[in-house]
């Protein structure tokens, strides 16, 4: 997993759903009988991840949105957990 | 069912805020209609529910559904019953994907045609977890007292072509549980996507069937042992849930996260429930959605807020300190083995009533050896005590 390159596109995995709860003040992860309640890096993360942005493009958008530098190494940290998990395929 | 579901992240949550308002009724679990077609010796349905009143209709569980999502419920299960014996669960579906629900749709598959299971996805349906009652068509047919074998085969297929996340859920207990491998195999085969061995926890019909049912302890390890091994040498292609049947533990399930903490059940009357066993419970009175708003149920009523926080435990759990962690297990398995819904489940080694537990599982080791062959056989069906199948007549019977 350490192999995960800045050009991959990252999509929400089969089977997942991603959506903002209002009552949760959060991003969830829906699948089947089961709910993952994302913090708010991790959200913000995998709401980019639509299957077309490569990583590097992600990785530009967050570090804009937060104006901030070098995410890069948490942003593919954070790929490859949620890839492990099947929360993301890789396009 | 999934009589857990898995919720961590609002478990941590709901864990944190007892003493606060309480969160959200993250999951809400629809039983839609009592009726079935299967008839199967284990079913979580309370034994008396040819007791139970009309039906609500489609405008009346409309209303249910927009409720429960304003207050913040996301996971939404239809079950039963059968909920296919419904024909406005098209209907039903559409308006709750419309509010945003993650659909999970709860079925023994009859009734699940193609053209029955096209609607679905077109109104917005987003997983089905088929049930089957063990590897084979003699036993299946056996266990649920139809011949629904070849029907179901047929479902699953229909459910991975129109590619549905598919769980396979098996009900493991004394006369299956040594077929866990023949299982897991079945579900490869048929590309579930995840597959729910759950043994059986001992409520409505399977509480009537319980000396039947209950497994010896080393068919239990035998059937840890295979699903060890067949997640091995599949790679772990499929998630498996293997549900430990909590008789044979020292410390409770943290039963529902606690009652009121985040799950919500109505019946198919209406009636508001805190786990679908909860109407066994004396003391509570449960509020009918016809009368009350959600909103009332979930924040207002006794039923609701009895068990919530730790106010309502005895000892040896309020001064317990995993009580924060377990809740005090269930409070319908108290109730049923000691009288006293107050009580530490007996499944804790710490309770005083410990020992109604082991002296079950006791029993169990004595009873004959059941389906211990390597091929499923309805020989091993009990002879000295019938079966007491999920029925209306019996029902009746049990109840008149």
């Amino acid at each position: 997993m350490s192999e995960l390159s800045g050009a991959e596109r990252p999509g929400i995995g089969r089977g997942f759903r991603l959506q903002w709860e209002a009552a949760q003040n959060a991003f969830v992860l829906l699948y089947p009988e089961g709910m993952i309640k994302l913090n708010a890096s991790a959200g913000e993360i995998l709401k980019r991840c639509d299957g077309a942005a490569t990583i590097d493009e992600i990785t530009a958008s967050l570090e804009q949105a937060f104006s901030t530098r070098g995410l890069k190494s948490d942003v593919l940290a954070f790929v490859a957990m949620a890839h492990e998990k099947h929360w993301v395929a890789l396009q | 069912m999934s009589a857990v579901p898995d919720m961590d992240a609002a478990r941590t949550d709901a864990a944190r805020s007892d003493a606060a308002r309480p969160g959200p009724p993250l999951w809400l679990l629809l039983e839609l209609t009592y009726r079935c077609p299967l008839h199967c010796a284990f079913c979580y349905n309370p034994a008396d529910f040819a007791r139970s009143g009309t039906e609500l209709d489609t405008g009346e569980w409309i209303k249910v559904l927009r409720e429960a999502r304003a207050l913040g419920a996301v996971q939404l299960g239809l079950s039963g019953g059968e909920p296919l014996a419904r024909d406005d669960l098209e209907t039903l579906v559409a308006e709750a994907h419309a509010l945003g629900f993650y659909i999970n749709l709860i079925t023994s598959g009859v009734g699940l045609n193609e053209p029955r299971i096209r609607a679905l996805k077109e109104a917005g349906l987003d997983h089905i977890q088929l049930s089957f009652q063990d590897s084979s068509r003699q036993m299946n047919d056996f266990l649920s007292s139809t011949r629904t074998f070849e029907l179901k085969s047929k479902v699953a297929a229909l459910i991975k072509k129109y590619e549905y996340p598919m769980v396979l859920n098996v009900v493991l207990h004394r006369l299956n549980i040594d077929h866990v491998q023949e299982i897991l195999e079945m579900a490869h085969r048929m590309g579930a996507d995840y597959v729910e061995l759950a043994n059986t926890q001992f409520y409505g019909w399977a509480w009537h069937n319980r000396e039947q049912l209950m497994p010896s302890r080393a068919q239990v390890e035998r059937a840890e042992e295979a699903t060890r091994r067949f997640r091995e040498r599949t790679d772990h292609a499929m998630r498996i849930f293997f549900v430990v049947p909590d008789y044979f533990e020292r410390r409770p399930k943290p039963c529902m996260n606690g009652l009121g903490s985040i799950f919500l059940t109505v019946t198919p009357d209406g009636t508001a429930l805190p786990c679908h066993a909860a109407r066994m419970l004396p003391g509570l009175s449960f509020p009918n959605v016809k009368s009350s708003s959600l909103e009332h149920v979930w924040f207002e009523s006794q039923a609701f807020n009895h068990f919530r926080g730790y106010e309502w435990m005895k000892e040896p759990c309020r001064s317990c300190p995993e009580k924060t962690r377990d809740f005090g297990g269930c409070r319908c398995q108290a109730y049923l083995l000691t009288g006293d819904a107050a009580n530490a489940d007996p499944v804790c080694d710490l309770s005083p009533h410990h020992h109604l537990v082991t002296e079950a599982t006791a029993r169990a080791e004595q009873a004959p050896a059941a389906a211990g062959q390597s091929h499923p056989s309805a020989d091993a069906k009990p002879v000295e005590k019938p079966l007491i199948f999920r029925s209306p007549a019996n029902s009746s019977n049990l109840f008149p």
